[in-house]
């Protein structure tokens, strides 16, 4: 029975140099930035502002990692502002989707499919479409300036993705263990907290990394147009303190970048395999 | 009957948290676009209902140039994703050793904060410095330093390319994964008639991707056309205007000029177009889940 599929994989060496390059063209493409952008945290700022370009450093040091927390003394708090804006939204989004999802998942009633089909449509609006009165709004919160102010606009465009993840992790759950708790005489609410969710921990574990990655990595707009206060900068916003007046200092810049993503770098490493299922689930099981 | 009509009772208690926030502040938000775009709500204490003046300076002004822009921006950049992506797919779905690692090794784009990647680019794009004016100098394709962002036809090629290296990582896992859902036995019995490896990319992989590929498209063409942080560090728009897209010029209207009711109005074009793409996204996924149902 394993015959074929070795046999039907074996490739002739051509076939594998010509896999090889092709994966080497791609990740040229993907990576070369990343590339780039380390070696420019390691040249000393004099050699960045020289012609001819070199690609290799000369006289590299990690003197840039060093100085960084010197020219912006406010970095470490631009990181954990990221940490706290993306943890805070992801735990509201937990408490609203799983819930939510839940619901979508095993009840019947009117509307539901209308229903679900308006969440997935918030998907199709970015929040700079509505920032106008988005403004207007969290300035009638008064929330304006503080971590409110990006916390809360987050929250509601990573709100659908998430429902459509844990409901179609929770309708893999048989319904006879609904049933069964049901017949034995507990509430909706007790089978929801006593037997749904212990088997969904898994699910929600992916719902809430993917929410988390994504909260980290689109704080840009609503940090750049709800809050000008530096002490509670999130990372993309905050860097922008490398930006001098009459120049950047990119070395510096690059390894603020690289110390800000290393976090993120660290999840990925560990949870690719949720990542990489959770962030493809919805969309191949159409 | 009566415990039917709790359950349903109980389903609505579990959405009303969900149903509420995205109602303040998606739907709301909405609404009160669609409301001030038909004001000359700025910064001043009164405000005012104009009718469709805003709508009027729209079209007298460099707006259309703008939405075709926009649509060729978008175009643009979803095709090469598409291109780079489903072959990204095809590469890593052999099997060689170290797929594994190569896979991973796609992600960093996509979950990497986008300003962080976008800072990036923008050094490589450096005309003096940068890493790409500077190869190309050497391998002898310019003669002088080429600053990408200074100039409005490279300009808009390097948006496009950013936006494409962003987008890749999320395209290529996808096509993977459908990859990996189709059947192997049906590469295996093709395999037994002797049809060649590309032979069977061509006629097995590709036919059985497509329905993936267009529901793909379509999200990223939804995306893409909401794209704001890219252009924005790196050109804001410029040079003269040749980055502008819908998205940008009405966050420069909007929050730049504090004209919020000339910005509102070029908001609800944006969101009539994403509208029509959202109900062509539904009308094809529902006709591509109904053909798998036959």
């Amino acid at each position: 029975m394993k015959e074929p599929p070795i046999l039907i994989n074996r490739y002739k060496w051509y076939e594998i140099v010509g896999i090889y390059c092709g994966i080497a063209v791609f990740l040229t493409f993907v990576l070369s930035p990343f590339v780039e952008g380390f070696l420019v945290s390691l040249k000393p700022l004099s050699q960045l502002f020289s012609s001819p370009y070199r690609f290799w450093p000369e006289n590299g040091s990690f003197e840039a990692y060093r100085t960084m927390w010197v020219s912006v003394p406010g970095f470490g708090w631009y990181i954990f502002n990221s940490f706290f804006i993306s943890g805070i939204v992801t735990c509201i989004v937990l408490v609203l989707v799983v819930p939510a999802a839940y619901a979508f998942a095993r009840f019947e009633f009117r509307g539901r499919g209308p229903l679900l089909g308006a969440f997935l449509a918030v998907n199709m609006f970015s929040g700079a479409v509505l920032l106008i009165p988005l403004f207007r709004l969290m300035r009638t919160f008064g929330v304006l300036n503080t971590y409110l102010a990006m916390i809360v606009p987050g929250v509601a465009f990573l709100i659908p993705s998430a429902i459509w993840l844990l409901r179609t992790y929770m309708m893999r759950i048989p319904k006879e263990l609904d049933e069964a708790a049901y017949v034995d005489g507990a509430s909706h609410f007790y089978t929801l907290r006593r037997v749904i969710l212990p088997i969904a921990m898994p699910g929600i574990t992916v719902v809430a990394i993917t929410t988390f990655i994504g909260s980290y990595a689109q704080q840009f707009i609503f940090a750049l147009t709800f809050n000008s206060k530096s002490e509670y900068m999130p990372l993309p916003v905050g860097l922008f303190a490398y930006f001098g007046r009459q120049e950047v200092i990119w070395n510096e810049l690059m390894a603020a970048s690289f110390v800000g993503i290393a976090p993120a770098m660290i999840v990925i490493f560990f949870l690719q395999r949720y990542l990489v299922s959770g962030l493809t689930a919805g969309a191949v099981k159409q | 009957m009566h415990a039917q009509r709790s359950a349903v009772l109980f389903a609505w208690l579990l959405l009303a948290p969900a149903l509420l926030y995205v109602t303040i502040i998606v739907a709301y938000p909405l609404v009160d676009t669609f409301i001030l775009s038909f004001t000359d709500a700025s910064l001043k204490r009164t405000t005012e209902w104009v009718g469709w003046v805003n709508y009027e300076k729209i079209f007298n002004s460099t707006f259309a140039e703008v939405i075709i822009r926009t649509f060729v921006w978008t175009f643009f950049s979803v095709s090469i994703k598409m291109i780079i992506g489903t072959f990204g797919a095809t590469m890593l779905n052999s099997a060689v050793p170290g797929r594994a690692l190569f896979r991973v090794l796609t992600m960093p784009p996509w979950i990497v904060p986008m300003a962080i990647g976008i800072f990036m680019w923008g050094w490589m794009y450096n005309g003096q410095f940068g890493m790409i004016s500077g190869l190309l100098q050497r391998v002898g394709l310019v003669s002088g330093p080429v600053a990408f962002l200074a100039q409005g036809s490279t300009a808009f090629w390097a948006t496009v390319i950013t936006d494409v290296w962003i987008g890749v990582p999320m395209v290529t896992l996808y096509m993977l994964a459908a990859m990996q859902a189709i059947p192997q036995d049906l590469y295996e019995a093709a395999w037994t008639d002797g049809a060649g490896r590309f032979y069977r990319w061509r006629r097995i992989t590709l036919p059985l991707l497509l329905p993936s590929m267009i529901t793909m498209s379509m999200l990223s063409l939804i995306a893409t056309f909401n794209s704001f942080d890219i252009i924005w560090i790196l050109t804001q728009g410029g040079p003269n205007g040749e980055t502008t897209t819908m998205i940008i010029d009405t966050y420069r209207t909007a929050i730049g000029s504090k004209k919020y009711g000339e910005g509102a109005a070029r908001a609800v074009l944006i969101c009539i177009f994403l509208s029509i793409f959202c109900i062509c996204y539904f009308r094809v996924t529902s006709r591509l889940s109904a053909g798998d149902k036959k």
